[in-house]
């Protein structure tokens, strides 16, 4: 039988794991398809490459095909994510200094990301009461689950994102480095980024973010809807070969296996005790200190870790308003307008009629209405509520 | 812009070809750098200037003014450029970038999906300036589409204020329409305001007193 080739980009994170698999561990050719990788530095590149056609699918956010669908920060594209690719995996950490300076405001090893937040903002007030200069943060890209899961827990713990500290993008092969240089004082961004700053001696892990927003969404498959459209049996054996191969990176786990996999210098290209981290959850929160089980740190298949939740689409709309990357709807209708296009970005229907042959249950009611460290809940049915209580 | 300096005017329309164009040159391989800044010599074009850091590189762009930013595709700081035009609504400056697999179906597909920023084919100095000329009016072009949405968002808005503001007037002064909007206006032409901010004031004072 020949295969059909189909090209991926990703980006040397832990979560690229189930691309790599499916290419490299024949998940892919038990579907028909032979999957050529090709590694990206950014995730701009990577959503104007599907555009143009440069790949057929890639590694992606999961706000990118929403920001596409809503035109925000872009032209309007249709992109979509027809399939999520597991869940957690992100934490915030930050330079050794601030985290001594956190420390004498009642900070502690993996407390509670709550406990950590009230330290950061004593740390904030005193800056700004001395005068010296406010924090830098930095993040991974403005259309990212870690922008607005540290934004979240910012602004949940009295510190306003836009006012009281610095968000910067810093790409997290520089992560490390940046806070080296001092450019930056902390960041979120995903594994194996914060384990290697902390490795490199510079840095501790203040929280997970999965203690901000439990199993929280991150990346997603993304592409074209209208190649998605015109080829629906390669749309739907992709989305089982990488659900075969997210069951595969779920068992494999504890073995070593993937680190070292991912470890090639064409993957991640970094050292696989330091990407084995962020897969069992035990992480060394601080330079030279033993390793500390994060329980539900991060997932692949487990807890419908591929099940593209249009709730999430929704919230990642909600954050695009409430933070303003989005100017103000200016009518009621114009809002639900977009929260439909915001909907059209997440596509469990094309995952549903894929997965039915291999018998994979699918959630018989698609809301994450919860887990918030600060217990509110979120009702997608009622975004404008959500955004503006009572 | 550049006083002098630029070469489309408000309209995003050309200027003759051989005007000078300020060009930005984001890289921080050395040598791939000073290759495409001699590229872009040879196109004729004299204005470049190269950045390597990336540190403190928003401050840059605002000093340089460039009229368009070149980068290569497979730089880790194409996510730090949009962060900072998202976060920066003036510093947006069109944006090419050069690449290794590119042909015609490619740009014209970008160019479909309204893509501002531009894919396009590696050193060659005769595609140079074509390319940015492409870049800079389509981006222009983007921007004018864009400025026009929020413009015509924001009048509609500015309606509805309006509409409030008569709505307030007319209940609590008894007044009609017709005079309801005259005394706006008066108010905003004898403080020298706009009617929509006296309406804004309209709608406060009533909030306040509820």
């Amino acid at each position: 039988m020949t295969l059909v080739p189909l090209t991926l980009g990703f980006v040397p994170l832990l979560d690229c794991a189930p691309i790599v698999v499916a290419a490299e561990m024949g998940f892919g050719a038990a579907e028909g398809l032979e999957l050529r990788l090709k590694r990206e530095n950014s995730w701009a590149t990577i959503r104007d490459r599907l555009i143009v056609g440069h790949f057929h699918a890639a590694h992606m956010l999961g706000p990118m095909p929403i920001a596409a669908q809503l035109g925000v920060g872009q032209a309007t594209v249709d992109l979509i994510a027809p399939m999520a690719l597991g869940w957690g995996g992100n934490a915030i950490t930050v330079a050794s200094a601030t985290w001594e300076a956190m420390l004498a405001q009642g900070a502690a090893a993996a407390a509670e990301p709550a406990q950590q937040g009230m330290a950061l903002r004593a740390v904030v007030r005193e800056r700004a009461r001395s005068g010296a200069a406010q924090l830098t943060l930095a993040m991974v890209h403005p259309f990212s689950c870690h922008h607005y899961e540290l934004r979240y827990w910012l602004a949940a713990c009295g510190i306003d994102p836009d006012d009281d500290v610095r968000l910067v993008v810093v790409p997290p092969p520089y992560m490390v480095e940046a806070l080296r240089d001092g450019q930056i004082d902390g960041f979120c961004a995903g594994e194996p980024w914060n384990s290697l700053a902390v490795a490199a001696g510079i840095a501790h892990i203040v929280t997970p973010t999965t203690a901000i927003w439990h199993r929280s969404p991150e990346k997603v498959l993304g592409m074209r809807a209208n190649w998605a459209e015109r080829h629906p049996d390669e749309t739907a054996a992709l989305i089982r070969a990488l659900y075969r191969a997210c069951e595969w990176c779920e068992q494999d786990q504890s073995s070593g296996e993937l680190a070292r996999l991912l470890a090639r210098p064409e993957f991640i290209g970094e050292p696989a005790p330091d990407i084995a981290r962020g897969m069992t959850g035990e992480l060394c929160l601080a330079p030279g200190s033993p390793a500390v089980r994060l329980e539900e740190f991060q997932g692949f298949a487990r807890h419908f870790g591929t099940f593209p939740r249009v709730s999430d689409a929704l919230w990642f709309y909600s954050q695009m308003v409430r933070w303003k990357q989005l100017p103000a709807a200016a009518s009621a209708a114009q809002f639900t307008a977009r929260a439909l296009a915001a909907r059209r970005g997440y596509r469990p229907d094309l995952y549903g009629h894929a997965v039915q042959s291999l018998g994979v249950d699918v959630p018989a009611v698609d809301l994450n209405s919860g887990g918030f460290f600060d217990h509110r809940s979120f009702d997608p049915a009622d975004l404008d509520r959500y955004l503006h209580p009572p | 812009m550049n006083p002098g300096a630029s070469t489309s005017d408000r309209d995003g329309r050309l200027m003759a070809p051989g005007a000078a164009l300020r060009i930005l040159i984001v890289d921080q391989n050395p040598e791939r750098a000073s290759l495409l800044e001699e590229a872009m010599r040879e196109a004729q074009y004299s204005d470049v200037v190269v950045v390597r850091e990336t540190h403190g590189l928003l401050r840059r762009i605002v000093q340089i003014e460039p009229d368009v930013i070149v980068i290569d595709l497979e730089n880790p700081n194409r996510d730090v450029l949009e962060q900072m035009f998202q976060v920066s609504r003036s510093v947006p400056r069109p944006v090419a970038m050069f690449v290794d697999q590119s042909d015609a179906a490619t740009i014209e597909r970008a160019i479909d999906a309204g893509v501002a920023t531009y894919i396009v084919d590696g050193l060659r100095k005769e595609g140079i300036r074509p390319i940015l000329e492409t870049t800079i009016s389509r981006f222009n072009a983007f921007k004018r589409l864009r400025d026009e949405l929020e413009r015509t968002k924001q009048a509609l808005e500015d309606r509805k204020v309006i509409e409030r503001a008569k709505g307030i007037l007319m209940t609590t002064r008894r007044l009609d329409e017709a005079d309801a909007y005259e005394l706006l206006r008066s108010t905003a032409m004898s403080g020298n305001r706009r009617v929509v901010d006296v309406a804004h004031d309209v709608i406060r004072n009533l909030k306040a007193m509820q």
